[in-house]
């Protein structure tokens, strides 16, 4: 096992240990895998009642225009994103990606309008890397800030709304991907509604000095239970929803990862804002002429789960190679097998058969429409 | 006779043939199983070779088989109901029996009280 001692602690470490967690490191942090009820339970009682995630490791970012006005926060940022942020509304979030020039992905993030900045939240293991292009690119007109005094949590599924409702009665108001600001328990904190397990809920930012005090109450309500990293792993691959790092990386494009729409039509080819960001030629030209592979879901035929990394082939005996596993694993509400991967163009098309490489054995594996189960958002 | 190895198998030894499983201590840490891949009966395996294979929600593990044997029978009702490996690990959810190659190779693994002791 990896050294514990060098890894960083949430807010909620200690509330974490209290709780009886299994620690695990994870992009640096020491972070709870699974509570005493196990990966299975947590995983179905977020589907079910409603679950809650420490996700403080990830990075959250201010950026402030220097001239006052959002708009020049919004053009700056576009830079550096294929999506359109001029557009984003205030109170509003949208999913965005970072490019490089060859038109991989740096990283995924959610960027919100808060009105006189821009709230941008990016994974764990590329928040350094991420502050750094943000500084480089930005700082002729914006100021750039790594919140370090925040701690974030996500309150995700079908009781969520009822158990943020009986703290904060407009909660009902909100839509997905809403962005507000709200008192809990007098503690002012900032409450998206959006998450990552494909169920309605909730990520909310928290002063780090009353996280705990936040969490725990929460913690209190019958219908909530602490959810580790295992359940939230199992939760967005049912959802079909991309890992950065497994999924998309600095080698898949937005085209081959079929995420093209996050992509809004101002920075595709014709848009107003067309381009202007990095790759943007090789992303727009898979635009126009479609990539050589593209991620799908994959559904096991069988019982067996067939892991990230696994070999798919076109027959039973490991002749011809048209793709690979990137994520999969059980999926607790499908009751079997769930993955997706990437498949070479003409393989694509829903229903059809490949061949997962397992222990030796070759697994026949459908290629299958994702989610895995039906998304709950409040539209 | 109860003996243990230090991958957290269990071996009960009767006449020659081990029935194998994998201790509570594994079950516990490996959590809810939803997936048992067994051997072939007849087939033979040396010490420490992988002779079956459980998953998690997370991940795959291996169970090694632990001494030098063949495999005489196997425990199908854990490859229908994987989830029995974590309700009754050391009873009803043994993994296969193995005809031991040396009938005395057993006494050497590590008795209860030394396996409490390698797991406390």
């Amino acid at each position: 096992m990896e050294e514990i001692s060098h890894l960083k602690h949430t807010p909620l470490h200690a509330l974490h240990l209290s709780l009886g967690a299994r620690m695990v490191p994870f992009a640096g942090y020491n972070m709870p895998v699974q509570y005493p009820d196990g990966v299975m339970k947590e995983h179905l009682h977020t589907r079910t009642a409603a679950g809650l995630f420490d996700v403080s490791h990830m990075g959250q970012v201010i950026v402030r225009p220097k001239s006052g006005k959002i708009e020049d926060a919004a053009l700056a940022l576009e830079k550096l994103v294929p999506v359109d942020v001029l557009g984003l509304a205030e109170g509003r979030q949208r999913y965005a990606i970072f490019t490089n020039a060859e038109g991989g992905i740096l990283d995924d993030l959610m960027i919100a309008n808060r009105g006189d900045h821009l709230f941008l939240v990016v994974n764990a293991a590329c928040k350094d890397a991420d502050f750094e292009h943000l500084k480089n690119g930005l700082a002729d007109t914006c100021e750039v800030t790594m919140l370090d005094d925040r701690a974030l949590i996500a309150l995700q599924g079908p009781h969520a709304e009822a158990v943020l409702g009986e703290l904060w009665a407009d909660v009902s108001a909100m839509r997905f991907m809403d962005v507000a600001e709200a008192d809990l328990h007098d503690v002012s904190c900032i409450i998206a509604r959006s998450g990552y397990t494909g169920e309605d809920g909730f990520e909310i930012s928290i002063p780090s000095a009353s996280a705990t005090d936040v969490t725990q109450r929460l913690l209190e309500h019958p219908d909530v239970k602490p959810i580790g990293l295992g359940a939230r792993d199992s939760l967005r691959l049912e959802a079909g929803l991309c890992l950065y790092g497994n999924d998309i990386d600095t080698t898949t494009t937005p085209v081959e990862g079929a995420i093209e729409w996050a992509m809004q039509k101002s920075r595709r080819a014709g848009g107003a804002r067309e381009g202007g960001f990095p790759g943007a030629d090789r992303i727009l030209g898979q635009f126009a002429e479609g990539a050589s592979r593209r991620r799908v879901g994959l559904k096991p035929e069988g019982r067996a789960p067939v892991r990230g990394g696994a070999n798919l082939f076109a027959d039973t005996e490991g002749k011809t190679l048209v793709g690979k596993v990137t994520s999969g694993g059980f999926g607790p509400t499908v009751d079997g097998p769930v993955a997706m991967g990437y498949v070479d163009a003409t393989h694509t098309d829903n229903g059809t058969t490949v061949y997962a490489e397992v222990r030796g054995k070759y697994l026949p594996v459908v290629v299958a429409a994702l989610p895995f189960v039906k998304q709950t958002y409040k539209r | 006779m109860l003996k243990f190895t230090d991958e957290h198998e269990w071996l009960k030894v009767e006449a020659g043939v081990a029935t194998v499983g994998i201790t509570e201590h594994a079950a516990g840490q490996l959590g809810d199983l939803v997936f048992v891949e067994l051997p072939e009966t007849g087939s033979t395996f040396a010490k420490g070779d992988t002779a079956a294979t459980v998953e998690s929600v997370k991940a795959a593990s291996d169970v090694y088989c632990p001494l030098d044997g063949e495999i005489v029978e196997v425990n199908q009702a854990i490859v229908d109901d994987p989830s029995l490996v974590n309700s009754d690990p050391q009873g009803a959810a043994w993994f296969f029996k193995l005809k031991l190659a040396d009938p005395n190779a057993a006494d050497a693994l590590l008795d209860e009280a030394a396996y409490k002791e390698l797991v406390a």
